[in-house]
């Protein structure tokens, strides 16, 4: 079958999709996207999370048919998602969430989309590193997108509303120490930027 | 910037940024969180085909015949393989003993083993195809157990075996056996006031590391391949591989991949030989990813283990000996498990002082999963067992558990059970005393003043399972021993290579080695000696690949201390050829270039007394300078088969923790409120990556403790749950706050007096939280992980 969506912004075609393929393997293997992970194909890791209309989703358990005309954004075109909430007046009080119109309005630059060269890093991706809650880093494209929806969402999260959130993403490696580092850090970046 | 001849003073704030001691940024984490960084798994080649495992569902049969014609005739299928396939002799392959088939021959010994090989050109097509292979099986009995194993009529794993044990072995379904005699334990027996003896349980877990198997597998113009892979030691791999493929090891060139994570899972090959086959046969590069189900098939666990042990103290508190014997369960293939059974004999007594013991480890060969290298590797099962041992001691004697531990606390100085002595700190008592005087979390935080109880806090979280009532706090103290490096007379060496030239008018220090990084931080720690001992800013960091000699393995806490003495010195040396050229092209404009101690900063060289004599640009201009050098830690040697003497060890690094639970006893749910940590690292060369490193550490083994445990069925040796849905690792919502207490005690002995610390807050994690939910329930728990059933006697 043929599928026609929108992935960070841009308006993509997959053809010969199987019934059976995910919207992660569609992004990975016909997208040249690879920067969402497969960890476990189970819903159960949330290294394959991305935003399907804004909502925070495993694509691991999205079938390929169902984003027919939908907007997604993976770990690949977040920077500039959040470049473009902030230019769009962002959301600076708790609660406000993305609206499947908001969603739709965004778009990013095409060569972003596809290779993050030379767009800068959001809040969020910057606060992973400084926070060292990378290590293997594979957990990491799952966890940038849950947590950005997070503070989009409650920009000031408390560290139960952090756990919450973030609950079903594994991490191996960090002991999720960090993480929560990371996110509260990025939580007081945006703070100081409003 | 300076001129020649006329030397200018710098202070020490212009030394080179970046260095070690400082908590420097990951190279790779701009690529890491973009998701651009390519991992093994997204590896893509231009007509690249997709390979497939299909593994035996039954644990241990004889294979009586494969018929693969259908799934060769399904179409979108360029090869099938079965052992017939293999084209030289060398079949098995193996880390220490050659006894794993590439694919099953004549016999299948665990459940998931490699049958056959299939490429094509979709996943799906190989998948489907796999499944339309007839294979008839003729089952055998299993041997699950030491019983079954040691029964005089058992059938042998492995028929014929003439390994370099089987001289010392009770029986050829033992790998390997390790006792340790020192003094005499059945006379100091008598002294004893009290004896305490205990059986334990430690079940299976998996490295469980988040990015599966993987890789790609590129056939080359002169016959060769190569393979682009995430491992834990490229030449290890390499090693194994070259012979089973009939080619020369140059006609193989392996190159790191992105690695998600590996503790000890990647020593094993995996999915190595079988792409490479498939790609020389259909001349074409495969790629083969695993899902998760076939990774938990598709490398080794860390061994569950019985363990029997007895202490004695006397009335003052003091160890009088220990007794004990381990029972490592191996599974099908040898694996590490040799190693696995020096390091559990070696560590059995733990971080204490006992002059009198009796040790016997050994590990069976059985119809169980393959169980070899995991974090903390054999060190860990001993350590749960000895700290159980030690608050049972300190209860009968009523002494406060952390008081006893400190009590017969070895330190610097001590002799271990092997008869080698502890020849750097060995703060023991200190950790403990850390941990302890740290300030324990309040109590009941789910109560938030006159609301609602807030039960994201409490056992059970937002499953809303409780209100607080039936839910009891508890502490619980551990601490562990571990060895750093490989052991027992190994030549455990590693290779750096280091270029400085000038690059864009600015001296810049590239860094060649086969070190894996699996996520450690190994190439953010390179880059910081680089700059340290060369004094330039820009370090270049270059692809691991058999281009350069061997790294040895990303595992037992060496790489630092090893690819990272290997940088050092290879650092050193360098310096003195730039100091060569400085001094040819220089050394008449100042006489301190003949006389002074001279010293590489901030791109120049100045002499120890901090006057600069030279820009390294003007040094290397038209010059460079390259060098690849071998390093070695001081030599270890074996242990005595029979008595289990000898310096068999590097050095050893010690963690203490202290968890705090909350157990809501109705329903048996356990929740860790707090595991504090306290570490000797020796130097932290960065201290963000060193705490990052103990917190995943100790949540590896909070996960033991309450939750990761692969179930084999005792009647089939089938693995139950080999999925994220029933195999769990801690959550967010699982995991507490890890505070972390780094002591810095150097070792004299070790680069910059460095110590390993990836492995031991694995080890005293587990036993911290178990003696904590003893300690709130009153239960004895004598097996790990605790289930809820265990809890609530049910
Ligand atoms: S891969 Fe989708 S949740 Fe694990
Ligand atoms: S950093 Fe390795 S899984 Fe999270």
């Amino acid at each position: 079958m043929r599928v026609n969506f929108t992935v960070n912004g841009r308006q993509q075609e997959a053809d010969d999709v199987w019934e059976g393929e995910s919207l992660l393997y569609v992004l990975r293997e016909r997208m040249g996207l690879p920067g969402s992970k497969n960890a476990c194909e189970q819903g159960e890791c949330g290294s394959c999370t991305v935003r399907l209309d804004g909502v925070p989703v495993c694509s691991c358990l999205v079938a390929a048919g169902q984003v027919e005309g939908r907007e997604v954004v993976t770990v690949e075109g977040l920077a500039d998602f959040a470049k473009q909430r902030a230019e769009h007046g962002g959301c600076a009080t708790a609660a406000c969430g993305t609206t499947l119109d908001q969603a739709k309005q965004w778009e990013a630059k095409p060569s972003d989309s596809q290779t993050g060269e030379g767009s800068e890093l959001s809040p969020i991706q910057q606060a992973f590193i400084d926070a060292g809650a990378v290590q293997c880093g594979f957990c990491t494209p799952g966890l940038l997108v849950a947590a950005d929806e997070l503070l989009e969402r409650n920009a000031e999260p408390s560290d139960a509303d952090i756990r919450e959130a973030l609950s079903g993403n594994l991490c191996r490696c960090t002991g999720y120490e960090k993480i929560l580092d990371a996110v509260r850090l990025a939580a007081a970046r945006q703070e100081e930027a409003v | 910037m300076a001129t020649i001849g006329t030397p200018t003073n710098i202070s020490q704030g212009s030394r080179t940024k970046g260095g070690i001691g400082e908590s420097t940024l990951r190279p790779d984490g701009t690529l890491k969180v973009t998701g651009e960084f390519a991992y093994s798994s997204d590896m893509w080649h231009e007509d690249m085909l997709w390979g497939h495992t299909l593994r035996s569902t039954v644990a241990h049969a004889e294979i009586k015949s494969i018929d693969v014609s259908e799934a060769l005739a399904t179409s979108g299928v360029y090869a099938v393989l079965t052992y017939d396939d293999l084209p030289t002799e060398v079949k098995n392959y193996g880390l220490e003993i050659q006894d794993t088939p590439v694919l099953a021959h004549g016999k299948v010994r665990h459940h998931g083993e490699p049958v056959a090989l299939v490429a094509a050109d979709h996943p799906e097509t190989a998948r489907r195809a796999a499944a339309k292979i007839k294979i008839e099986y003729v089952e055998l009995p299993v041997i699950t157990d030491e019983a079954s194993a040691t029964a005089p009529d058992a059938i042998l794993v492995h028929e014929g075996r003439d390994d370099h044990h089987i001289g010392h072995v009770p029986h050829p379904n033992i790998v390997h056996r390790q006792p340790i005699v020192r003094g005499n334990a059945d006379e100091a027996a008598e002294r004893a006031d009290v004896i305490v003896k205990g059986e334990y349980t430690f079940g299976m877990q998996d490295q469980a590391f988040l990015g599966p198997e993987s890789g790609l597998a590129v056939p080359s113009e002169d016959g060769g391949v190569e393979l682009y892979v995430a491992t834990q030691w490229l030449h290890s791999d390499l090693r194994q591989i070259a012979p089973v493929l009939g080619l020369p090891e140059e006609k193989i060139r392996m190159t790191l991949s992105g690695v998600g994570g590996a503790f000890g899972g990647r020593e094993d090959l995996s999915m190595q030989i079988h792409a490479c086959l498939l790609a020389l046969r259909t001349g074409k590069p495969v790629k083969i990813v695993y899902n998760r189900f076939e990774s938990f098939f598709g490398h080794v666990h860390r061994h569950p283990a019985k363990l029997y042990y007895e202490h004695g103290a006397t009335k003052d508190g003091k160890l009088t000996h220990m007794k004990c014997r381990i029972v490592l369960d191996g599974g099908a293939y040898a694996s590490a498990s040799p190693a696995v059974v020096g390091n559990a004999s070696s560590l059995s007594v733990g971080p204490y002082v006992v002059d009198d013991v009796d040790i016997e480890a050994i590990a069976l060969y059985s119809n169980n999963p393959p169980c070899g290298a995991m974090r903390g590797f054999g060190a860990v099962q001993a350590c749960f067992a000895y700290e159980a041992q030690m608050d049972k001691l300190a209860a009968k004697l009523g002494i406060d558990p952390v008081e006893f531990r400190q009590l017969n606390a070895m330190e610097q100085g001590t002799i271990m059970p092997t008869g080698q002595p502890v020849d750097s700190p060995a703060p023991v008592a200190e950790l403990l005393r850390r941990v302890k005087a740290r300030p324990l979390p309040p109590e009941q935080q789910w109560l938030t003043a006159g609301e609602e109880a807030d039960v994201r806090a409490l056992p059970g979280g937002l499953s809303n399972t409780t209100h607080g009532e039936g839910v009891v706090r508890g502490v619980g103290y551990a601490v562990g021993i571990k060895n750093v490096g490989f052991s027992e007379g190994f030549d455990d060496y590693s290779t750096a290579r280091v270029r400085m030239e000038v690059v864009g008018g600015e001296p810049v220090a590239t860094v060649h080695t086969a070190m894996a990084e699996v996520g450690q931080g190994g190439v953010t720690v390179h880059a910081q000696i680089a700059r340290t001992e060369l004094g330039v800013s820009q370090v270049t960091i270059h692809p691991a690949d058999t281009q350069v000699g061997s790294a040895g393995s990303t595992s037992a806490s060496r790489q630092t201390y090893v690819t990272g003495g290997a940088v050092k010195h290879t650092c050193e040396n360098v310096r003195e050829k730039v100091l060569e050229i400085g001094r040819r092209k220089f050394g008449s404009y100042h006489p301190a270039w003949a006389t002074a101690e001279l010293l590489l900063e901030g791109g120049k060289v100045v002499t120890d007394g901090g006057e600069v004599l030279a820009d390294l640009v003007d040094v290397l201009e038209g010059e460079s300078v390259d060098l690849e050098l071998e390093w070695r830690h001081r030599p270890t040697e074996a242990f005595d088969l029979h008595t289990g003497q000898g310096n068999g060890h590097v050095q050893y690094s010690f963690a203490a923790h202290r968890a705090v639970v909350e157990v809501d006893t109705e329903l048996g749910l356990v929740k860790v409120v707090e595991l504090a940590v306290a570490q000797d690292v020796g130097k932290a060369l960065n201290p963000l990556s060193v705490v990052g490193q103990i917190q995943g550490g100790t949540t590896q083994g909070l996960g033991v403790a309450v939750m990761e445990e692969i179930i084999v069925d005792p009647k089939t040796a089938k693995v139950r749950n080999p999925s994220f849905t029933d195999y769990l690792i801690p959550t967010i919502l699982d995991t507490p706050t890890i505070p972390v207490d780094v002591l810095e005690l150097a070792d004299d002995h070790a680069p910059y007096g460095l110590r390993g610390i990836g492995e031991a807050p694995t080890l005293s994690s587990t036993p911290a939280v178990l003696a904590a939910i003893r300690n709130a329930t009153g239960l004895e728990l004598n097996r790990t992980p605790v289930r809820p059933e265990h809890l609530t006697g049910t």
